[in-house]
C-alpha cells in the first residue's frame, strides 16, 4: 500500500509536502509581511523614544498666541512647521506639511491601481500609475528637502538662548537647528526631527528605486512574459507601509 | 500557473475592486481634513490627542486593510501581523511612564 506512483501529475498534495502556499500567500509575500512587523519595531523604536524625551521636557503652558521659542519647554508642533515655499514671512501652520501628506495619501491610491492593474495583466495600466506613483514619491522627497533646508537655516529672527559659559550666563542668537543646537527648542526636538523624518525618507528614496525598477521591467515586458505581476504587489506593500508610517509621524511629530 | 492569484476578482474587470479603492481615498482624505480642522479649533488637551491617536487608527485600518489588502487575507496571517504590535503597546506605555519619572526627577 506503501507503494504510490508519484510521478505523474495527479499526486492530491498534502500540505507538509511542498506545492501548497502557507496562509495562502507567496514566499515573496510573506517575507515582505514579516519584514515590514520588523520595521515596524524600528520605527515604533523611534516615535516611542521621542514620547519619553517629550515627556521628560516641560510643555509650553500658555495659549498658543502667546508661544515664543524657547529651549526650556517643549515647542509646540505647528508654530515650528508654520513655513511653505514662495510664502516668505506668512505664517501658515502645518499647511505644507498637510500638502506632503496629500501627495503621500495620493502616490498610495495610484501604487494600489498599479497592483489592480497587474492583477488583470494590464501592462498599459501597471505602467501608467508606477509612473505616477514614482512622481508622486519624488514630489515628496523633494518637499521633504524643502523642508529640512528651512528647519536648519531657521526664521529671520533666530531665537535668543541663555547659556551657562565659564562660570557665566551669556546669551546669544541662534538660527535654525543642527544636532546640537536648536532655535526652536531643546536640542533634542530637532535630532528627532532629524532621525524619524530622515528615517522616513530613506525608506521613501528606496521605495522610489524599487519603483523605478518595477516600471522598467513592466516596460520592458519582464512581467508579461513571466505570466504574473506579483511583484507590482510586493513592491506595493512596502510603499502603502512608507505611507503608513508617514500617518503615524504626521500624527505624533506634527499634530500631537 | 504556480501563482495563480485567489483574489476575490469577479469578472467585471476589476470595477469593483477600483470602487474600493477610491472610496478608501476619500475616507483617509476626509480624515486627514478632519484632523486639520480639529487642531486649529480645538484646545490642547487630553480630549484632543485621544481624538487624533483614534483617527490615525482608522487611517492606519483602512490603509493596511485594504491597500496592503490584510482585510482579505487569511485569519492566521492577520493575527501574525496584528499580534506583534501588543509588544509596542507594552513598549509605549513603559517609556512615555519612564518619561514621566524624569520629568519628576529633573524637573519637580
Amino acid at each position: 500500500m506503501a507503494a504510490t506512483a508519484s510521478s505523474t501529475g495527479t499526486v492530491e498534495p498534502k500540505y507538509w509536502l511542498g506545492g501548497i502556499e502557507p496562509l495562502k500567500a507567496s514566499y515573496g509575500k510573506l517575507m515582505m509581511w514579516f519584514f515590514l512587523i520588523s520595521d515596524t519595531f524600528t520605527f515604533s523604536g523611534l516615535l516611542i523614544a521621542y514620547g519619553l524625551v517629550r515627556f521628560s521636557f516641560p510643555a509650553f503652558t500658555g495659549t498658543p498666541d502667546e508661544f515664543v521659542f524657547s529651549n526650556l519647554y517643549w515647542p509646540i508642533p505647528e508654530k515650528v512647521y508654520e513655513a511653505v515655499p514662495f510664502m516668505h514671512g506668512v505664517s501658515l501652520p502645518l499647511v505644507f506639511v498637510g500638502i506632503m501628506t496629500f501627495i503621500l495619501i495620493f502616490s498610495s491610491v495610484t501604487m494600489v491601481l498599479a497592483v489592480e492593474a497587474g492583477h488583470r495583466r494590464d501592462r498599459v495600466n501597471v505602467e501608467k500609475y508606477m509612473l505616477w506613483t514614482i512622481l508622486g514619491g519624488l514630489t515628496f522627497i523633494g518637499c521633504q528637502a524643502w523642508e529640512w533646508a528651512h528647519f536648519i537655516h531657521g526664521t529671520d529672527e533666530g531665537s535668543v538662548i541663555r547659556e551657562f559659559v565659564n562660570g557665566q550666563w551669556v546669551e546669544r542668537t541662534i538660527f535654525g537647528a543642527n544636532l546640537v543646537e536648536n532655535q526652536y527648542g531643546p536640542p533634542a526636538f530637532a535630532d528627532f526631527f532629524f532621525f524619524i523624518t530622515g528615517f522616513h525618507g530613506t525608506h521613501v528614496t528606496s521605495g522610489i528605486v524599487l519603483n523605478i525598477l518595477i516600471y522598467y521591467r513592466t516596460a520592458t515586458g519582464f512581467y508579461e512574459r513571466r505570466g504574473h505581476y506579483e511583484m507590482v504587489e510586493k513592491v506595493g506593500l512596502y510603499w502603502h507601509f512608507v505611507d503608513l508610517v508617514w500617518v503615524f509621524v504626521f500624527t505624533f511629530f506634527y499634530l500631537v | 500557473m504556480a501563482n495563480v492569484h485567489a483574489h476575490d476578482e469577479s469578472n467585471d474587470g476589476g470595477v469593483a475592486q477600483r470602487k474600493v479603492i477610491w472610496k478608501t481615498f476619500w475616507i483617509l482624505l476626509i480624515l486627514t481634513a478632519l484632523e486639520f480642522l480639529i487642531a486649529f479649533t480645538m484646545d490642547h488637551g487630553i480630549l484632543k490627542i485621544t481624538i487624533f491617536i483614534l483617527m490615525t487608527f482608522v487611517k492606519a485600518f483602512y490603509i493596511v486593510g485594504e491597500f496592503m489588502h490584510l482585510k482579505h487575507e487569511v485569519k492566521t496571517l492577520i493575527w501574525s501581523i496584528v499580534l506583534p504590535i501588543l509588544f509596542i503597546v507594552w513598549l509605549l506605555i513603559a517609556l512615555i511612564y519612564e518619561g514621566g519619572a524624569i520629568f519628576d526627577a529633573l524637573w519637580q
